[in-house]
């Protein structure tokens, strides 16, 4: 069982002879199948925290813990789904898929089997053959979020998945998501800037500041959801006009109003 | 970019294509014919495209020119064959590893600045005159552009797909053979046009000085008992392959920037 552990994480960048503080003393504790979406100005460091836990960056000081480890490096026990998809061009849909399989030597026709569910999961039976430019944005990242689930990663790391995507089908992948994360829940750090996407489907809301970036307030999701029953409402716009979540978004708006007014004024 | 303002159709461009030629077998033709040039300095363009045609079925220098043309194509794949094996797996490595980029880079960057002709001499002593040296010679002219083709194509790949490649627990055998060298493909592809140009004019060099068959050994021949129209009909021979070989590599990458090049970075 894994959860997410920043401990006093600091960043620092140094550009030809300035020092940029890109991460200022962040802790933050994810638990064990939690899902956590942190929101921010952009700039403010997000997708850094993101990258650490995914082991492709490193602390200046501090730590980043996965279950009882320290990060190291990139591993298939943290898979990343990025916003541009990061697919193979050249691999066909299902040897995306079967890569990280191939690489792990799960048997072959276990890993058969394995892409078989994750593509029923994902609605993308019939694509086994297409070539990722061959499949809309949408479709895209249903292939690369197949290509994350079907290592049974203990977490998922997902970097504003859909942040490339229409808003139509924005709306549809969140959906997905939701029912995803009931049939199978996982450890999930998921970076976004859209308020609406991280209030719908995380348990905590963290919101960060800018320059240098700290956490400003993290806000408790979870409890709302539960005592208004959101879960029971099958489509995303129905959920967005309680009153609960509506109340959730103003106040999540003014702390990040907060932090753009202080920007302009900094810069003036 | 070049000025695409002015919008030709394809065979307007074939005409002036056509045109230009013309141009050039026209004065060509016209210094020889009307005598401003002597037929040895000069052969009229008639004379040379019939010699070149008897040259075909008749021997000369032991000969005919399509056994004289199989013999250095034979030598001339053998040394891009070479150029590959070696070229195409140390700038893939090269571009993975940092170590062996700061180890092989400041050698290669010395040594390919050196004209393939400068090693004839090494060549025939080292490896023989008649296939270990061109062969060599070849390999020092289409070496680099294999290497440099397959290294920018390994180290231009998006970092987003490495790190995806990591993330999945590509091991580094893996990262080679399946994430860097088929995104590498056009590049590659690209460095193999130019080191088969490289390669074929390298080719015709040494065998001017080394070998006993050959185009170039034929033309050598003819300089010799100065029938300047074989030397001539040897330069368009060369010319032909050469184009020819360029033609096939060019639909080739065609089709391989088809399979591999769609929806990648483009470089």
């Amino acid at each position: 069982m894994s959860g997410i552990e920043f401990n006093r994480v600091c960043r620092v960048y140094h550009a030809s002879a300035r020092t940029i503080v890109a991460l200022q003393d962040i802790s933050l504790t994810i638990a064990d199948r939690e899902f956590v979406a942190i929101v921010g100005p952009s700039g403010c460091g997000k997708t850094t925290c993101l990258r650490m836990a995914a082991g492709f960056d490193f602390p200046s000081s501090g730590s980043v813990r996965v279950g009882e480890r320290a990060v190291r490096g990139p591993g298939p026990d943290r898979a990343v789904v990025f916003q541009h998809f990061a697919l193979f061009p050249w691999m066909t849909v299902t040897a995306n898929i079967m890569l990280g399989l191939r690489n792990a030597k799960v048997p072959k026709a276990e890993a058969e089997q394995r892409v078989a569910n994750v593509l029923e999961l994902m609605n993308l039976q019939g694509n086994e053959k297409a070539f990722p430019h061959q499949l809309s944005g949408g479709m895209q990242q249903r292939v690369a979020i197949a290509r994350a689930y079907v290592l049974d990663p203990e977490v998922l790391l997902m970097d504003e998945p859909f942040g490339a995507l229409d808003a139509q089908t924005r709306v549809l992948m969140q959906e997905e998501l939701v029912r995803l994360a009931r049939v199978n829940p996982r450890t999930v750090l998921f970076i976004t800037h859209a308020v609406e996407e991280a209030i719908y489907l995380a348990d905590h809301v963290v919101v960060m500041t800018r320059g240098p970036g700290k956490i400003k307030t993290i806000i408790p999701v979870k409890p709302v959801r539960e005592s208004e029953a959101w879960d029971r409402k099958e489509r995303i716009e129905d959920v967005m006009n309680e009153p609960s979540f509506v109340q959730l978004r103003t106040e999540i708006w003014r702390l990040l109003r907060e932090e753009q007014k202080g920007a302009t004024l900094k810069q003036s | 970019m070049r000025n695409r303002s002015l919008r030709l159709s394809r065979w307007t461009r074939v005409a002036l294509g056509l045109f230009g030629l013309t141009i050039f077998f026209g004065i060509w033709g016209a210094g020889s014919i009307t005598g401003l040039a002597s037929s040895t300095f000069l052969p009229d363009p008639l004379s040379v495209i019939g010699r070149l045609l008897k040259l075909v079925d008749s021997p000369y220098a032991g000969h005919t020119l399509l056994e004289h043309l199989t013999a250095s194509l034979f030598r001339y794949g053998a040394g891009l064959a070479l150029a590959i094996v070696v070229g195409l797996p140390l700038g893939l490595l090269m571009g993975w590893f940092r170590l062996i980029d700061d180890i092989v880079t400041p050698m290669f960057d010395g040594l390919r600045f050196i004209a393939p002709l400068a090693w004839v001499p090494f060549a025939a002593l080292w490896f023989g005159s008649s296939l270990g040296g061109p062969v060599l010679v070849i390999f020092t002219g289409a070496f680099p552009p294999v290497l440099i083709g397959a290294y920018r194509g390994a180290r231009l790949i998006d970092p987003q797909l490495v790190e995806a490649a990591r993330m999945l627990g590509t091991p580094h055998r893996r990262m080679l053979t399946e994430i860097l060298l088929p995104d590498a493909v056009p590049s590659i592809v690209s460095g193999l046009r130019v080191a088969a140009g490289l390669g074929w004019q390298s080719l015709i060099g040494a065998e001017l000085i080394v070998v006993s068959s050959g185009i170039g050994y034929m033309m050598v021949q003819a300089q010799a008992a100065v029938s300047t129209r074989t030397v001539m009909a040897g330069i368009i021979a060369v010319g032909l392959v050469g184009t020819a070989v360029d033609l096939l590599l060019r639909l080739g990458e065609g089709a391989v920037r088809r399979r591999f090049g769609v929806a990648g970075p483009s470089k």
